[in-house]
């Protein structure tokens, strides 16, 4: 009965600069722009580098490796499309290839007395993916 | 460029006529132009000697609602820190001559707008609504908690949640000596007093943030008017001088955040003290935007109030508290006495009567040099202002 109360989770709108990204988590497949000129991977992806301004900028492939670089576990639910799901962890994770992300750490069993439980700065991760409405697929992490 | 310092003073300074949870409806609007009214009467001035009106966005819709046909307007809406960014620009543009009397305002219905209007996601295309929003990092304690589990993982968890129980528990002790403050309100229940066991125990909201890390949500107006020197000197109230200014901003959305344990204060700061010509030791208060309490423990540390990592060194032993020896946030702060979703302009509004004695049970005695530091967005931006009197 509640659940017909409760709202889909926020789905991306994508850009002209971005809809290949969303394209790429919908197979799957996680990748991010990097920088020919400063040799530099950047995320949110954007066509002009934003640390050398360059325009020689391309996609690459993640490996889906990734390390655990800020986190907070949320108790209270930011919107009513989470209420049903607290506890859950949003997080920034430093890809291989050399940026950060913002996402969520799943498979994580969270103590609601302690609610930082076993998440450890620094410890790696491995890429999985969440199903939304209209198709599309959010890349989070879990502990690898 | 040439050093503008001392080129304007603040005049009048106030909240809306009330402030805290306001179950009447008021609209941003009518705080803002209550807040106006009750700051050009501490200065002495009407409606009609304002040239020009600074505030976080909507000038046309505030100009029109009071009748104010400004020859300068600046609506820089930059979070919170916005209206200690508009002194600095306020003092720019005065110094320049294209205004005299500016009015830097702002209203929000913070608290009871929650009741009045549903809160829904706009579908937009940002990249915070398409990369962090459908993640779940919606809202301040969200977006900072990521920067306190960092500090937490690079300085020590316990050192971390040790200074923030001291400042939490500081700035109640101010709030109490303010009767603006809403713990005095009966309606939002919360105890005059907390003791670190309250802090400790109060409920989790996103880790690392207990309920008593974070600020309040209210409804509030808060103004104040700058001038040039000229007609400063025969206004109501003693001028308070704006020594030094600094802005900037590195970021918008907090997964953008260059580096998630220093802010633009480490900027911001140094540039406002150097334009003064003064030094960290000479302060006689600190007025420091607590979103957070861990906001509050970066800002130091940002701005060179002691090193990286030491802000509980700094914090220990209710120094910032009522007898401390580095009196900060003596209205209460956001924590305690009011935010009604953007807080900078009553950093401003409690430096000034601090400056000019009116403090009462609060006053910090002799109190001759203080700065405001604003905190904006998710640790985006940061103004410092550098503000004394005669």
């Amino acid at each position: 009965m509640t659940q017909q109360n409760i709202p889909d989770k926020p789905i991306p709108y994508p850009t002209q600069e971005t809809s290949f990204y969303w394209e790429k988590c919908s197979e799957r497949e996680l990748w991010v722009r990097n920088c020919n000129e400063c040799k530099q991977a950047y995320f949110y992806p954007r066509d002009i580098c934003p640390y050398c301004f360059s325009r020689d900028t391309i996609w690459i492939k993640c490996s889906g490796k990734a390390t655990l670089h800020a986190f907070g576990v949320v108790m209270r639910p930011p919107h009513r499309a989470w209420s049903e799901e607290v506890p859950f962890i949003v997080a920034m994770v430093d890809l291989e290839e050399g940026c950060r992300m913002p996402t969520n750490i799943v498979d994580v069993e969270i103590d609601t007395k302690n609610p930082r439980s076993d998440l450890v700065i620094g410890m790696d991760l491995e890429l999985s993916w969440d199903e939304r409405t209209e198709g599309f697929v959010v890349p989070v992490f879990r502990p690898a | 460029m040439s050093n503008l310092s001392r080129g304007a003073a603040i005049v009048g300074v106030a909240e809306s006529d009330e402030i805290g949870y306001l179950d009447n409806r008021k609209s941003d609007l009518q705080l803002h132009a209550e807040a106006a009214y009750n700051a050009l009467e501490d200065a002495g001035l009407n409606k009609n000697d304002v040239d020009a009106v600074f505030a976080a966005g909507n000038t046309l819709g505030l100009a029109e609602h009071m009748g104010i046909q400004p020859q300068f307007t600046d609506g820089t809406s930059v979070g919170g820190s916005s209206f200690v960014i508009h002194a600095g620009h306020a003092l720019a543009a005065i110094s320049a001559g294209y205004c005299e009397v500016a009015l830097v305002t702002h209203g929000s219905a913070g608290y009871s707008r929650r009741f009045f209007a549903a809160p829904g996601l706009v579908r937009d295309n940002s990249p915070g609504a398409q990369f962090e929003t459908p993640y779940g990092f919606i809202g301040a304690p969200i977006n900072y908690a990521m920067a306190c589990s960092r500090y937490m993982h690079e300085i020590g968890e316990d050192r971390t949640r040790e200074a923030m129980s001291e400042i939490a528990v500081a700035t109640r002790k101010w709030a109490k000596l303010n009767p603006k403050a809403l713990i005095h309100d009966p309606r939002a229940q919360i105890p005059l007093d907390m003791s670190f066991d309250d802090y400790h125990n109060s409920r989790w909201v996103c880790w690392p943030f207990h309920l008593l890390d974070c600020c309040l949500v209210t409804d509030a107006g808060g103004a104040y008017i700058i001038t040039t020197p000229e007609r400063a000197k025969d206004l109501k109230k003693p001028p308070v001088w704006i020594l030094g200014a600094g802005e900037g901003h590195d970021h918008s959305i907090i997964s953008q955040m260059p580096n998630l344990t220093s802010l633009i204060a480490r900027e911001t700061g140094p540039k406002a003290f150097q334009m003064a010509g003064v030094k960290h030791s000479d302060f006689d208060l600190a007025m420091i935007y607590d979103s957070f309490t861990y906001t509050v423990m970066l800002t130091l540390e940002s701005l060179g109030f002691c090193g990286r990592g030491e802000a509980l060194d700094f914090v220990k032993g209710q120094r910032t508290a009522p007898g401390g020896d580095f009196p900060m946030n003596t209205a209460g702060g956001g924590l305690s006495y009011t935010h009604p979703g953007a807080y900078g302009v009553f950093l401003v509004i409690e430096a000034v009567r601090q400056l000019r004695g009116e403090c009462g049970d609060r006053q910090v005695p002799d109190c001759k040099l203080t700065f405001c530091h604003g905190t904006g967005g998710s640790l985006s931006s940061g103004g410092t202002v550098v503000l004394a009197r005669d």
